[in-house]
């Protein structure tokens, strides 16, 4: 269930940007992908950041993981300035912030066994040394965390499950590292609306389990609606608003975010194509 | 895996590719073990001997009991170099140039033509009004003739007791007399011929065949190995890695290939130059498209979600490069390699001939036979064997290539498949 | 009842794959479609709604097969058509085929109007090009779509201009039935809108007699189309109107499917979604009996015994489900969930205003187009 605003102000901040900027090439062929962005996450929140194609989510996305470098501005990592200098930095901080992609087809290496991703996950998180039988337990309840069966999965090669359970399997990953923060890429978008429902209530369990700050990059605003607590609107770059779901996308402030709204076909309202903008 | 190798197979461009390339191989594995010779034997003290079922003239010869007088040996020897339109032109010749009168010299006369020949022919006498090409094929013709009269006729004799040589009056060699072929102890089966040096063509090709391919894979595994690995990390680290090496591989590509392949075969001491040598050189001077060619596939596979997701489990970057980059770039590296092999021994080929080749007397190369066979111009000796089949097996090698690498094309993109 | 522009009855069709094994991806369907109306055709990827848009055009070519059945449109019967006479005198003419990814066909060497010039041609080679001119200016004017596209290289266009550029070349024959399968997929959500409208528009000013929209977006269909037909392993499983199937939906499948829309408006958060467990059969094998019995939640024994008949209920409504119609409202009341479950006073109020509304936009669009093309 969405949390209160009161509720969330009263939880810790997990992770705080403070004028996040990224600018991609030089010279003529400067492009800021995302400029000056602030923003808070807390814990157990569940945020989703919208917007469309080119505007920078998933730059944002990247850079809070850590896989592209800041140009300017700090990210707080629970209230200290991050630090991943070293690749050793970098593994501890990969322990509390994990991500699920968008395209289950292209995020599993083909050329290894399931077993090997889930046990990639057991070792970072120190467990290289358990005994075999242990680890195949941690595997077997991961499994069946996203209602999948281990034996059935184990020596099986990626392309051999359906987008579907692909996508389940991602999340199994992520209940074997327990992170802080996990960062979902549309993680929906190319899953059949009937797995979707299925996928998302995984993701809000698991955040009930471990408190975890589950960030949806997402364009789709319906879903944002659906799952968040607070949502962020962004355009070309930079957060236009941002607020509570209610809030932003109910009574939305931005022209851009009234835009996308109108934009969207609904169900239960008649969905004006008069609006159109221009060419 | 499996299942891709399958699927090559059902292609039929790869497949005929596959068979021919398997035909040349294992013929080149095979052969030399049923052959007689060893690659560079001398088999005959002729060169260019035609191809053909040969007998030693000692069997023939020296066949039981009996022995042979050769009768008029000089002139079935004269008749052989002697045709009836060498006669003609001698006749014009003669004639017209210098003087002779017409009607007395005739083709049957050849004894007294040959006479004539002699009496009146000055190889450095220029006629007027006669083109050199005319002048130095008399010249050459003069040489033969006098190469076919100059030799002394046979007579067939033999050691009597005292040891002293006698003449074999008793015994004649008529056209009625038979030897049994199967009889013959020293019968030589040249498919091919010999080349210049009197060497069996066939078992020289099919073991230049052999070399030819292990320089092929010796210099594609160079240039594979090194254009893969600085692929692979100027592509996935980018920055000023990707920048530096980069340079060095435009740097390779603008300097034209074949020329750096020259300049550095030239500057190499000519006994060093072995196969594995001249091997690496072309390797070392061929991997900079393999180069740029993995280093744009891995750029594209750096920014996949199963990259980033590796990174996020923690791992080194060799291991990413290891097993999340490089087993997706193995099928096109594979498909690189068979180009590579190919495209080495045209090199190769092409730097014998230019005598920038493996300088070796123990080992053949296809190169080195193409420039055998120029040097001592087979072409102009009317010795096709000498070089047809080893731009046939050159053709063979590099059309089978091909074909295998387009058939694994459409394996691997499956756009390019037919239907 | 109007004029039925398209008529199928049982089509069966198949694709053959590389090891001679058949997949019968669309396994007796059969519609029809009134002039002006259009059909929405939903189902998960892999129920073989793109392979029913392929089989509609009538040009099979391997790996997709024709095995039976009919395709009638406008009173002529397609099916069993040599495939060049299809190209000649179907395509264009009488359907025309937009894909998901039409936007990337066109040749970015050519010049838009190039393509027009092309398809005309196609079927008729005594027009001269002044006149193709000016017609697709005439047909780009009451689009919305600017003139200068037509001298215009595709590269130099936006993803939706491209997409709207297609549509517009595609229908420029005016045929009678437009077959779209996920035509504003690839394109972001203002971009999805001009598509639409620009659909719309078609079907308002008669360019285009009917349509057929394929997407997995359900409220994408609801706003476009009349009828909804819900697939599910090449076979029907229930049609009706948008607002019935979005609303009411009957069988359990489309249950489960419209359970899974999610809109961003009021009320619709706290709605539980549903989910559909497992995955669809494989189509080289289709079970007997129910195809969708092994992830159904009302499944009985005897689902599996023989094949289903459909069930004709309501106002001309279908359904392929062994329980009846009562018992499965039944059911799904009880249950509450999905949807249906949150028809708030606003959509109640809007059903009945529907018809007013669609006049004023009617003349609103109408009016937006004008003004486009004064720009």
């Amino acid at each position: 269930m969405p949390m209160s605003l009161q509720e969330l102000q009263n939880k810790p901040s997990v992770l705080r940007g403070d004028k996040v900027t990224k600018i991609f090439g030089y010279g003529v062929n400067k492009n800021t992908a995302v400029n000056e962005v602030n923003f808070n996450f807390r814990e157990s929140e569940v945020v989703s950041i919208v917007g469309e194609s080119g505007s920078g989510k998933t730059t944002l996305a990247k850079m809070v993981l850590g896989l592209i470098g800041v140009t300017q501005g700090d990210i707080y990592f629970r209230d200290a300035v991050r630090d991943i200098s070293s690749h050793k930095k970098k593994k501890e901080y990969w322990k509390g912030i994990q991500a699920v992609f968008q395209d289950p087809f292209s995020s599993f290496n083909m050329f290894n066994r399931i077993d090997t991703l889930l046990l990639d996950c057991i070792n970072l998180m120190g467990g290289k040394k358990l005994p075999k039988e242990e680890k195949v337990r941690l595997m077997t309840d991961a499994c069946s965390f996203v209602n999948l069966k281990y034996e059935e999965l184990t020596n099986k090669y990626p392309f051999e499950l359906s987008g579907g359970q692909m996508q389940r399997l991602m999340i199994a990953r992520i209940f074997l590292l327990k992170p802080k923060i996990l960062i979902a890429d549309e993680p929906t978008s190319m899953v059949d609306a009937c797995s979707r429902a299925t996928i998302l209530d995984m993701l809000l369990k698991l955040r009930d389990e471990v408190n975890m700050t589950i960030i949806f990059i997402t364009h789709d605003i319906g879903l944002a609606y659906y799952v968040s607590d607070t949502v962020y609107i962004m355009e070309h770059g930079q957060f236009v608003e941002s607020g509570t779901a209610e809030d932003v996308i109910l009574n939305p402030q931005a022209e851009y975010t009234k835009r996308l709204i109108s934009d969207v076909p609904k169900i239960h309202e008649e969905w004006d194509l008069s609006t159109v903008a221009g060419l | 895996m499996f299942r891709q190798v399958k699927q090559a197979f059902s292609t039929p461009k790869f497949l005929i590719g596959f068979i021919i390339f398997t035909s040349v191989f294992l013929l080149a594995i095979i052969y030399p073990l049923i052959s007689p010779f060893t690659p560079l034997q001398l088999v005959s003290r002729q060169s260019f001997t035609a191809p053909g079922r040969y007998v030693n003239i000692q069997d023939v010869v020296e066949n039981r009991d009996r022995r042979y007088f050769l009768l008029n040996v000089e002139e079935n020897r004269v008749a052989d170099v002697l045709s009836v339109e060498d006669s003609l032109r001698m006749i014009d010749f003669l004639e017209t140039h210098l003087d002779f009168p017409p009607g007395v010299l005739s083709v049957e006369d050849e004894p007294a033509l040959i006479a004539a020949w002699n009496a009146n022919y000055d190889p450095n006498q220029r006629i007027q009004g006669m083109t050199l090409a005319a002048h130095n094929e008399n010249v050459r013709f003069n040489e033969r003739l006098q190469v076919a009269i100059s030799e002394e006729g046979v007579i067939l004799a033999y050691f009597n007791e005292d040891g002293e040589l006698v003449q074999d009056t008793a015994n004649m060699f008529e056209s009625r007399d038979f030897v049994n072929v199967n009889s013959i102890v020293n019968l030589v089966h040249l498919p091919l011929g010999t080349d210049n040096f009197g060497r069996d063509v066939l078992t020289q090709l099919l073991s230049a065949v052999m070399t030819s391919l292990r320089l092929g894979l010796i210099a594609g595994a160079v240039a594979t190995t090194i254009g893969l690995s600085f692929g692979l990390i100027s592509g996935y680290t980018g920055g000023f890695v990707d920048d530096a090496i980069l340079f060095i591989t435009n740097l390779f590509t603008v300097i034209p290939g074949f020329v750096l392949l020259i300049l550095i075969s030239n500057a190499m001491d000519p006994g060093a130059r072995s196969v594995n040598t001249v091997a690496i050189v072309i390797g070392f001077t061929a991997w900079p498209w393999t180069c740029r060619s993995v280093r744009s596939q891995v750029l594209s596979l750096r920014n996949r979600d199963h990259v980033n997701l590796s990174k996020l489990s923690g791992h080194s970057m060799p291991r990413i490069i290891l097993n999340d980059i490089l087993p997706y770039v193995a099928s096109y590296v594979v498909m690189a390699l068979i180009l590579q092999i190919s495209t080495a021994i045209l090199a190769e080929a092409q730097l014998s001939m230019l005598g920038l080749g493996p300088s070796t007397t123990d080992v053949a190369t296809l190169g080195l036979m193409m420039n055998w066979a120029q040097m001592f111009s087979a072409w102009q000796a009317g010795a096709w064997w000498a070089f047809v089949p080893i731009i046939l097996a050159i053709a063979a090698i590099a059309f089978s290539m091909n074909l295998m690498n387009t058939g694994l094309d459409q394996v691997f993109n499956p756009q390019l498949r037919e239907g | 009842m109007g004029k039925i522009m398209l008529e199928v009855k049982d089509l069966k069709t198949k694709y053959v794959t590389r090891f001679k094994e058949n997949v019968y991806a669309v396994d007796g369907v059969s519609l029809e479609i009134e002039e002006g109306k259009s059909l929405g055709v939903a189902g998960e990827s892999g129920c073989g709604k793109s392979t029913l848009a392929l089989s509609l055009m009538g040009y099979y070519f391997a790996p997709l097969h024709y095995i039976s059945g009919e395709i009638i449109i406008d009173g002529k019967n397609i099916s069993g058509m040599k495939p060049d006479d299809v190209r000649k005198n179907i395509l264009g003419t009488e359907v025309a085929y937009i894909p998901q990814a039409a936007m990337n066909a066109l040749n970015p060497t050519q010049k838009v109007i190039r393509f027009i010039e092309d398809v005309i041609h196609a079927h008729d080679k005594s027009v001269s090009k002044k006149d193709i001119f000016d017609m697709a200016r005439k047909r780009f004017e009451i689009l919305g779509l600017p003139q200068e596209v037509l001298n215009r290289y595709s590269v130099e266009l936006s993803g939706g201009m491209k997409q709207r550029t297609v549509i517009a070349i595609s229908t420029i024959l005016s045929p009678k039935v437009l077959i779209a399968d996920e035509p504003s997929s690839a394109l972001d959500v203002t971009s999805q809108k001009m598509v639409i409208k620009m659909m719309r528009d078609l079907m308002e000013k008669g360019y285009i007699k009917s349509m057929i929209f394929i997407t997995h977006e359900l409220p994408l269909l609801y706003n476009v189309t009349d009828h909804i037909m819900v697939m599910y392993a090449g076979q029907i499983v229930e049609r009706g109107t948008a607002r019935e199937m979005v609303f009411d939906p009957v069988h359990p499948y489309s249950k489960g499917l419209m359970g899974s829309i999610i809109v961003p408006e009021e009320g619709t958060r706290d709605v539980k979604l549903e989910a559909i467990p497992g995955t669809p059969p494989n189509l080289k094998k289709p079970p007997a009996g129910c195809r969708f019995a092994a992830r159904c939640k009302y499944v009985i024994p005897t689902c599996s015994l023989g094949e289903r008949s459909r069930r004709v209920f309501d106002d001309n409504r279908m359904h392929l489900c062994i329980h009846s119609v009562d018992f499965l409202r039944e059911t799904y009341a009880k249950e509450g969930t999905g949807i249906a479950a949150i028809k708030s006073q606003k959509s109640e109020n809007l059903k009945e205003n529907k018809k007013t509304s669609e006049k004023t936009q009617e003349n609103a669009s109408n009016k937006s187009s004008e003004n486009e093309s004064e720009v």
